[in-house]
This record gives C-alpha cells, structure tokens and sequence, in this order.
C-alpha cells in the first residue's frame, strides 16, 4: 500500500509538472527532467542513510551472485577466496536493492509505455547493422567483465562511488569517478 | 517497532525492496538506463548522465550533511587506495564504453525491456568472480600503493566539514549550470 501510494505520488509528479512525450523509438532521453529525477536520486539516498545505515550501490550484488554460482559449482575453491572470506556471499540489502531495481524500472516503462521487449539498440545497428549479434555479445560481455573486475579494484561502481561517496566527498569516490570517464572516453573511441 | 534481530533484517529487507523500486524507477524516468543516452555521455554529445549524477550528488550530499549533523547517520565513506581507485576506476570506464550500461542502469534497462542487457550483466558476474581470484593478489599489491584510508576533501584541505560542503556545493551547482549550456 505505501508503495502504490508513493508510486501514484510520484507518476502526480512526472504527469503534473513536466510535460513529458512518451517515447517509443527509445531514442530520447528521460521521460522526466533529468535534474529531477536526479535530485529524487539523491533524496533516495539520504533515505537509504538514514532507514536503513546502508550507502546506495549496485556493483557487489553481482559479486554476491558469483559468490553463490561459485558455492553451488566450488564450494571450497570459492570460499578460500580472499574476497569471499571477507565478504561471504548472503542475500543481503543490495542484493535486494537491485533485484528490486529490475522491477522498479519496469514500471518506470510502463508507466511511459516504454516497455518492450528489445534486441540490439539502434545507436549499435546504426553504426554495425542488424547482423552484429556475436559482435555486441562479445564485446557487452567483455565490458561487463572489465567493469566488475574495475569496481572491485576501485570499491564501488557509478552509484557507489560516483553517487553515495561523491557525496560524502570521499577522496577516493571522487577519485574513481574521474577514472570512470577517463576510462571510458578513451575506450569509446574504439568502438564509434 | 521489532527489536528481535531476526525481525530488525526482515525490516531492513524490506526497505531494500522499496528503496531499490525507486531507484530503478528513478533511473528509468531520468533516461539514464538507454543505451544510447550512457554512450552519448561517453561521445559528449548527450549530457544526461552528467545532469543525472551532479544532481543526485548536490542533494546528496547537503542532505547526508545535515542527516549527519542533526540525526548522527552513520556516514559510509569508503579508503582511498589511490592506486586501485585509478587503475580499478580506468577498467571500469573502459568496460562502461564497451557495454554502455553500468552495475546499476544495466538492472534498470533489463527491467525497461532490453533483453542485450542480460549479457552484460552475465559479464558482471563473470569479472567479479575473476577479481574475486585476484583478490589475494591485488590486496598484496595494487591495493597498497597510496593506502590513506578513509579520507575525505575536508579532513585533507583541514577545512570544517559545513564550509567543504558549501564549496563543492557550489563547485557542482556551477558545473550543472555549465552542462545546462551545453545541450
């Protein structure tokens, strides 16, 4: 109930104040401003300090998901691990958060008539045409792994550091976060 | 109001599930889960994310101040390790490029529909198991080069914490007046 009521006070909100076009094509940007949603993100944040003393990020819950792939396939292999001695995988707060993050998308799209099912994104068919499957499954995985392997090097991804610890102007957020675009303004030049 | 521990988890479960709904409802609504808006970032031809991102960081960052100030919060600032920030932070941003979704927007464009978005975060999973190899390692290495622990602006400029929030208060407010302009 609380969260239907805060979802129908917030879709008041992006119908109320911001005459927002829906978009189909998936070319546009937001269906909100930009500030906005923004500024809401950094509400959320205070919120997730202060209910439940926990910094928004995504990144570990994927770590915690190959931790429990690699308990199911290795168990002893995996839990002699450094990084899984010191944080042994559990269905934790931000394996929560971003499970619940798939789903609060989804409505965010729906709600726009935003939602559907789609194959590759047109600024990729614009640039490598219809047949470029294997090449973007390569090169999305290898993105991913390289991003994983990055924010637990760095300690956080673009919400952890770049949001949550930006904010608490942390040396070392603002430090990563650099890096992030660092990073990938180079790279990009590689691929358009 | 629970107080068994059991019951304090089961709570805090649940606040995941709310908080974590509106994120990926707030990351959906601000664009930042469209493949196309996170490259463009990267190409400087859209600056979505930046606006996104300062915005979130500027409220953040003046409400966790307060929070902290008047409510005591526990603040989570995570050690500067100046060697794995920088190398962690540049593989990173390759993989952002090479993917064009990051942890969190790549859970928000499966959730809008984009069924390519599942075979990055199978990468995801991938690279985190691999660092997880090399977590023995990096610690004995990488991770030492310019450990300075939890360190912040304000305790390394020796200014107050109020005044250093002004300042990047209005360091990040003149650089969203600057993007503002450029698109």
């Amino acid at each position: 109930m609380k969260t239907f009521s805060l979802y129908a006070f917030i879709s008041l909100l992006g119908r109320s104040t911001l005459a927002a076009a829906a978009d189909t094509t998936m070319q546009t940007g937001g269906a909100w401003s930009p500030y906005l949603a923004g500024a809401f993100i950094g509400v959320l944040v205070c919120l997730t300090f202060y209910f439940s003393e926990e910094p928004v990020g995504a990144s570990s819950f994927y770590a915690t998901v190959a931790g429990f792939i690699g308990n199911a396939i290795a168990p002893k292999h995996t839990m002699q691990l450094e990084y899984y001695k010191e944080k042994p995988p559990k269905v934790n707060w931000e394996f929560i958060f971003v499970i619940a993050a798939i789903f609060g998308s989804a409505i965010a799209a729906l709600h726009e008539s935003e939602f559907s099912l789609r194959g590759l994104p047109q600024m990729w068919i614009d640039r490598y045409g219809e047949n470029s499957w294997a090449l973007y499954s390569a090169l999305s995985f290898t993105g991913g792994l390289c991003m994983a392997f990055g924010a637990r090097l760095a300690g956080g991804c673009t919400s952890g550091h770049g949001i949550s610890g930006a904010a608490q102007l942390s040396v070392s957020s603002w430090t990563s976060l650099i890096c992030f675009f660092i990073g990938g303004v180079i790279a990009i030049r590689l691929i358009y | 109001m629970e107080t068994s521990p059991v019951g304090k988890q089961r709570k805090k479960l649940a606040q995941a599930l709310l908080f974590g709904l509106m994120f990926g409802f707030l990351l959906q609504k601000g664009g930042v889960a469209k493949y196309h808006v996170l490259e463009g970032q990267l190409l400087f031809t859209d600056f979505t994310v930046m606006k996104v991102m300062m915005s979130a960081i500027l409220v953040a960052m003046i409400g966790l101040y307060f929070l902290h100030r008047t409510a005591r919060i526990k603040l989570h600032i995570k050690p500067t390790k100046i060697g794995a920030n920088i190398i962690g932070g540049l593989i990173f941003g390759v993989g952002f490029a090479f993917a064009g979704y990051c942890p969190g927007t790549g859970a928000a464009g499966l959730g809008q529909g984009d069924i390519p978005a599942l075979i990055f975060m199978f990468g995801l999973v991938a690279g985190s198991y691999l660092f997880a190899e090399f977590s023995e390692t990096s610690k004995k290495t990488i991770e030492k080069w310019g450990d300075k622990g939890k360190i912040t602006f304000h305790t390394l400029i020796k200014v107050n914490t109020g005044p250093s929030v002004a300042i990047m208060a209005i360091v990040v407010l003149s650089a969203l007046l600057v993007i503002s302009k450029l698109s």
